[in-house]
């Protein structure tokens, strides 16, 4: 609120034309949540002031009036934004312009959607050289970084730093039972939570995937026997179910809800007193940011609960309790902004009209994100926005951009920038398909599966789907009919989102933790469960690299305590398995999770100091990864915001994948006749960072410099033992795909009386 | 050369892994649906320009299975330009390419949805082909027998130890084959769709395209 009291002060004498205050949020529903709180408080002192959203929930008939004669005050999202100033009209819209304000901005810094907004202000700032740009936040830990992100560039920013307010009071549930081994689903909390939901008025449980808070809501029903009104929300349920919670949450119905990072953010839901989160926050910043829930008011201290979901995540969670206190938030440096997010505003300005490149490359790099930017970049994104940027020069004749005589840039085909406009933003949708009940006329929706996980069932199979088991009944234009038969186990669905790693400040706090002679701060399973491991083997540490190799069930197995991040754990074991298979040590698959990596296979590993040399394993990440299936991922997420993939078309309404190809045959298309391409470049900038995540393997390997201790067991290690319960195991396979797919087709053509046809 | 062999009326086939199907008694090779210069076509309506490689892969592949097999003729079912301008810019490169493949063999087009009509290569031009007892047309139609067609580019979808695996595929009955599509750049059509399950029998085979081609009861 505080940040819109200027624009209330400016627009009080009624004499402001036009557009005066743009409010942009990372949420649609924050943005209407402002609208709600800034209306009350104009309409009492009587302020004739005009406020609205847009988002993309927002009518059409209503956003072509927004362009035409816009409020004084229009609250939206970064794709709406973008979108808005991707109109020829966008100069008329926008005078009168005088201040943005950006909320949640560590939320937009940390993606995308971030650099988009920033390269979207750079070009109202164009159109309104005085504008003013006020970012806010409660959770930032490096307000410099922040500030040179949202500034224009090079200006100034002040920052401002209000009063944090107390201290959280902030503690890990006590349980009688203690956590187990392995595994994330907490269920051996329930009756303590249960227990804390019945002495607070509202409290949220916080969970880190979908997955996880629906089995925990699951359980927690199963568990209720007093009948508490508990509720779930998460970002693949129905919108009107989400309405729903929502609406009986600010009503104070709800005792309870069970949510994920979808209420994550500074929207005043009701009354919170309590807030818990189940699992390992992995990061510090992310905690204090759901902590904040509760007691949402300035002045009362927030009130959490920590619930450590097996015994390591005790340690983590115990580590980031300390960061808490210590206000030490994590953070990685973003790095420049990607080149996919400039391709696809290169696109929307063309759409707006003609431009000339000069004045477009001195408007883009005054964003912070692209300040680094080169002009010979620049020029390459352009030339890929214009002629597809191809080693093979075969579309001269029908360029996307053309340059005019008089050296201004625009569209070919006018109608292009249609389809430019529906193509608009960076968030990236997995393929997802409704969920809803069979009945005669289309019974109620549920909300949204991935489409692997519905090809995965058949008929008769169980899920669990906003807290209730359904029973898959079959697939009907492409949306999945489902009944209320509980008959079964459920399945477990699989759900969109990604998999958090453990910081890098987090994972170091544990280490520094584990090189304590003992630990007082942690409960006594915990702590003797460490001194076990120290006992029989050695404790990981930061300045070494701990791997462990011991016989298990009649195969040999190695762990290596990376502490890198899930992510980068998992790449380390791709690219170790191969190593292996190279030097004939026949791996036969591993498993990882955030501190370690287990690899079984059929020979002992004598000698590690072959398998982590960092230039064998870069060049295994380059050999390996390009024909990795993350590598395609990353290819298609890029791929689609630099504009080569539409995800939308004019005039199609259903999916009509039939007449489309998958972005893995221009994956492949690409890698064999042109792997310099600018997206190919992009694509393995991207990889580094994200899902491959190879940047925390050579941190890691340079902390160790060559110190890498093997020790040799008789037996499983007290820290190795849980890594054999973990779910996600991945089998080492060359061939493997085709002789599955053979003895699979032998079995079902037996199956139907057929013979297997002769091959030649 | 990987390929699954089957009796189809009366004539032993060849189903090869590339999508393509080899008649050895006629040493004849067909292919459906290349769809050369889609990616021009893309691009020359106002979309993205795609990686221009397509149609320089598409004919790499076939000269592959040309080779191969020493095919006599060539039977291109349909659709092997995605259109007539297509066809008309097609890079001097591909078309002296597609010149070089037919050097010495009988070549048929034969006419598709997408290319209605002759165009400046060489070959014959057709809207059908009979040869000894088979029918090669692009889209099969109802009640007809002994047919060799493309035009939906079938795809079926295997599940074995929580994979799937979905691959271009021939759909094989008694009387008719459904020829995958055989261009770089080409979907797939599921087996499962209410048009592929109306023109198949309920005995229908799906052979999957791949290195190690295999046939399974086709997914309904």
């Amino acid at each position: 609120m505080a940040g819109f009291l200027p624009t209330l002060a400016e627009l009080a004498d009624g004499g402001h034309q036009g557009l005066h205050t743009l409010y942009v949020s990372p949420l649609k529903a924050l943005a209407a949540d402002i609208k709600r709180n800034l209306r009350t408080p104009a309409d009492e002192i009587g302020l004739p002031i005009r406020i609205e959203d847009r988002t993309g929930d927002t009518s059409q008939t209503q956003k072509k009036r927004q362009r035409a004669d816009p409020p004084h005050i229009l609250l939206t999202t970064p794709e709406s934004l973008a979108l808005l100033t991707s109109y020829e009209d966008a100069a008329r819209t926008f005078a009168g312009l005088e201040r943005v304000i950006v909320d949640e901005i560590h939320a937009l810094a940390e993606s995308k959607r971030g650099d988009q907004l920033m390269l979207a202000l750079a070009r109202l700032q164009r159109l309104r050289p005085n504008l003013r740009r006020v970012g806010l936040s409660a959770t930032v830990e490096d307000p410099d970084a922040i500030a040179s992100f949202l500034a224009r560039h090079p200006d100034h920013c002040d920052i401002v730093l209000a009063d944090p307010g107390p201290d959280p009071d902030i503690s890990m549930l006590q349980t009688e039972e203690m956590p187990p081994w392995a595994g994330g689903g907490a269920a051996y909390a329930i009756p303590a939570v249960l227990e804390q939901i019945k002495r607070h008025k509202t409290t949220l449980i916080f969970h880190n995937t979908r997955a996880q808070a629906e089995i925990f809501f699951h359980n927690l029903w199963l568990a209720n026997d007093e009948g508490l009104p508990i509720g779930i929300h998460h970002g693949s349920l129905d919108r009107q179910q989400r309405a729903r919670v929502e609406a009986a949450m600010v009503r104070g119905e709800l005792r309870a809800i069970v949510c994920t990072g979808s209420l994550d953010l500074g929207i005043d839901w009701g009354d919170v007193d309590l807030v818990i989160q189940i699992g390992a926050p992995k990061n510090v910043k992310r905690l204090v940011q759901r902590i904040g829930r509760a007691n949402h008011r300035y002045n009362a201290p927030s009130k959490a609960l920590l619930v450590p979901a097996n015994r390591f995540e005790v340690v983590e969670c115990v580590a980031a309790l300390e960061a808490v206190k210590a206000h030490d938030l994590d953070g990685e440096p973003r790095g420049r902004g990607p080149r996919d997010v400039l391709c696809q505003h290169i696109l929307i300005a063309a759409a707006s009209g003609p431009f000339d490149a000069d004045s477009l490359f001195a408007e883009m790099t005054s964003a912070g994100p692209f300040a680094g930017l080169s002009r010979p970049e620049f020029d390459a994104c352009l030339e890929f926005c214009a002629t597809g940027g191809y080693a093979l020069r075969a579309y001269d004749r029908w360029q996307r951009l053309q340059q005019r005589s008089d050296g201004m840039w625009q569209l070919r085909d006018p109608r292009a920038a249609q389809r430019i406009r529906m193509n608009i933003g960076t968030i990236q949708d997995t393929d997802t398909l409704k969920v809803r009940l069979r009945r005669n006329r289309g019974g109620k929706p549920l909300g949204e599966i991935e489409e692997s996980f519905a090809a995965s069932l058949t008929p008769g199979d169980t899920f669990l789907i906003g807290g209730q088991i359904v029973r898959y009944e079959g697939l009907r234009e492409m949306v999945v009919e489902v009944t209320r038969r509980a008959d079964k186990k459920p399945k477990i669905a699989t759900f969109m989102g990604t998999k958090f790693a453990t910081s890098t400040q987090l994972s170091d706090r544990i280490m520094t933790m584990l090189e304590q002679s003992d630990w007082p701060q942690l409960p006594g399973h915990t702590a003797e469960w460490l001194a076990l491991q120290r006992d029989v083997s050695r404790l990981p540490g930061r300045g070494r690299l701990l791997i462990e190799s011991f016989p298990h069930e009649g195969r040999e197995h190695l762990c290596v305590y990376g502490f890198a991040g899930r992510n980068a754990q998992q790449t380390l074991g791709l690219l170790l398995t191969k190593r292996m298979e190279e030097l004939d040590l026949a791996p036969l698959g591993f498993v990882a999770t955030d501190y370690a990596t287990l690899i079984w296979g059929l020979d002992a590993v004598t000698d590690p100091r072959p398998l982590f040399r960092i230039e064998d394993l870069r060049h295994g990440l380059e050999t390996w990864l390009a024909g990795n299936a993350l590598m395609k991922r990353t290819f298609r997420a890029s791929a689609t915001i630099a504009g080569l993939i539409e995800r939308n078309m004019p005039g199609q309404r259903k999916s009509g994948r039939q007449a489309t190809f998958s972005s893995d045959i221009l994956y492949d298309t690409l890698l064999k006749y042109d792997p310099d391409h600018l997206l190919m470049q992009i694509t393995r900038e991207e990889a580094m960072r994200g899902l491959v995540d190879f940047g925390r393997i050579e941190v890691m390997i340079a902390r160790v410099q060559g110190r890498i201790d093997l020790i040799r067991l008789e037996r499983v290690s007290p820290f190795a033992a849980p890594l054999f319960l973990e779910v996600g195991k991945v089998p080492v396979k060359g061939a493997a795909e085709e002789r599955l797919l053979a003895e699979e087709s032998d079995r079902l053509l037996r199956a139907a009386g057929l013979a297997q046809m002769e091959s030649t | 050369m990987n390929g699954v062999k089957f009796s189809f009326a009366g004539q032993l086939l060849v189903a090869l892994g590339s999508g393509a199907l080899w008649w050895p008694e006629q040493k004849t090779l067909c292919v459906s649906d290349l769809h050369l210069g889609k990616s021009e076509r893309f691009v020359r309506r106002g979309g993205p320009a795609l990686p221009p490689y397509d149609s320089h892969d598409t004919l790499n592949r076939l000269a592959e299975d040309i080779e191969q097999t020493k095919a006599g003729t060539v039977v291109c079912l349909g659709d092997s330009f995605d259109d007539l301008d297509a066809a008309r810019s097609l890079a001097e490169a591909e078309r002296s390419r597609i010149s070089t493949l037919q050097a010495g063999r009988r070549w048929i087009w034969i006419e598709g949805n997408h290319d209605p009509g002759p165009i400046e290569l060489g070959g014959t031009y057709l809207a059908e082909w009979r040869c000894s007892a088979l029918v090669f047309r692009h889209i099969a139609q109802l009640g007809a027998k002994s047919e060799i067609s493309g035009h939906f580019h079938p795809k079926a979808t295997l599940r074995a130890a929580g994979r799937l695996m979905t691959r271009p595929a021939f759909l094989v009955d008694d009387s008719r084959i459904i020829l995958p599509a055989y261009g770089t750049y080409t979907g797939g059509l599921r087996s499962s769709d209410e048009t592929l399950k109306g023109l198949m029998a309920e005995d229908a085979v799906a052979i999957l395209t791949g290195k190690r081609p295999r046939s399974i009861p086709m997914p309904r």
